[in-house]
């Protein structure tokens, strides 16, 4: 991790190379964490994969809802040699969940958006194969996010099998 | 030297090889012949026969779908041996198997091909729901599991969450009383089934009672 300073000079020179690329940051538990916009969200990703965050551990969303902007997008990134990890977090309404992708620095990056579009529904702009992972393709809505009902099936006992399947039992 | 014979065990035993003996040789006649067919022949139908082979020797087919396979191989393991009922030869291919036991959840995308390894299936073929996520879902009653009895006919249910292996070893066996006594009852009821082939006759209007829950829809949530 870089520590609390260290956080600051980042965000600090990011911000001078991008004005308006940063929004803010948070220092956590001793987790960095950089809050990006999404427009600048690319080249943030970029900046930092130059100063050595050469891996991308997990992309992955957050449903922040009754605030606005509701849906969040996570990013682990990983510098392998000094292992100091830092977190990106993007904010994007449910409205209009764009997301450039960062599939063109990360390869990686591929099944950890497919599936951030399938449960929450943030579209990753420029992704070549976006399309549902883990639900079946006709799938429905997106499901973890947090206006989706739990769901399940009503679940079947003695009492009430003859209202469940209907036959003259 | 002398020989020590041990005496007989049983002694009735020899007496009806004797017996026997005396019969393929035609010296049987009579009183004596009546009475060693009455005693020596066993009448049945041919249905309970084949019944009575049919639940002594189960096939299970080689699929585990979750932690239950755990619990699933154990029975064939020294402590439960189910061999000794007959049911050890897990078969790898479901053209061999006549019983699937489904041994875990059952998600929205692996329904259908459980279906379909349940239709490859030759007949007469059964299923043992195990535990109770592919029964009612268990603690991931949630969007993405669908229970058992939704897209296939089930014969016994086995509770648990996973059930202990004496738990499916007692389902195992309820399912060859059910096999040999009341092969007609359960899920064959409500589909008019024949043996173990599900008949759906007509139009199903009652159907639409089955409620799922749909997207957007809050009131479960």
């Amino acid at each position: 991790m870089p520590d609390a300073t260290g956080l600051e000079l980042i965000a600090q020179e990011l911000g001078e190379q991008m004005p308006e690329s940063i929004t803010g940051t948070s220092f956590q538990r001793g987790r960095a964490e950089l809050q990006a916009a999404p427009a600048t969200l690319h080249d943030v990703i970029a900046q930092l994969q130059d100063k050595g965050y050469t891996m991308v551990m997990s992309v992955h969303g957050c449903d922040y809802w009754p605030e606005e902007p509701r849906l969040g997008v996570i990013y682990e990134l990983l510098d392998m040699e000094r292992v100091d990890r830092i977190t990106v977090k993007v904010r994007v309404t449910a409205e209009e969940p764009h997301v450039p992708t960062i599939i063109d620095l990360f390869a990686g990056a591929d099944f950890d958006e497919r599936e951030t579009y399938d449960m929450f529904g943030v579209i990753f702009d420029g992704h070549p194969d976006l399309r549902r992972i883990l639900m079946p393709e006709d799938y429905e809505g997106h499901p973890q996010r947090r206006d989706f009902p739990v769901g399940g099936e009503p679940v079947l006992f003695t009492y009430n099998e003859a209202r469940s399947y209907g036959k003259d039992q | 030297m002398e020989i020590k014979r041990e005496p007989l065990e049983n002694p009735d035993f020899r007496a009806r090889q004797l017996l026997a003996r005396d019969m393929l040789r035609g010296e049987l006649e009579g009183e004596a012949l009546e009475k060693f067919v009455q005693e020596s022949v066993l009448t049945t139908t041919v249905d309970k026969a084949v019944s009575w082979a049919r639940g002594n020797s189960f096939f299970p087919l080689t699929f585990g779908l979750a932690c239950c396979a755990i619990e699933m191989m154990t029975i064939v393991a020294a402590r439960l041996d189910i061999a000794r009922f007959g049911f050890e030869a897990f078969r790898a291919s479901p053209r061999q198997a006549d019983l699937l036991i489904l041994s875990g959840r059952v998600s929205i995308k692996m329904a259908p091909v459980v279906r379909r390894i349940y239709d490859q299936m030759l007949e007469p073929k059964y299923a043992i729901s195990m535990g109770a996520c592919c029964s009612s879902m268990g603690v991931f009653n949630n969007y993405a599991l669908v229970p058992s009895d939704k897209f296939m006919p089930i014969d016994v249910h086995v509770p648990g969450c996973p059930p202990r292996p004496e738990a499916l070893a007692h389902g195992i066996l309820r399912l060859r009383e059910k096999v040999q006594k009341t092969e007609k009852d359960g899920w064959r009821v409500r589909y008019d089934a024949v043996g173990t082939e599900e008949v759906l006759t007509g139009t199903d209007t009652d159907s639409a009672h089955i409620s799922v829950f749909k997207p957007g829809d809050t009131a479960g949530a």
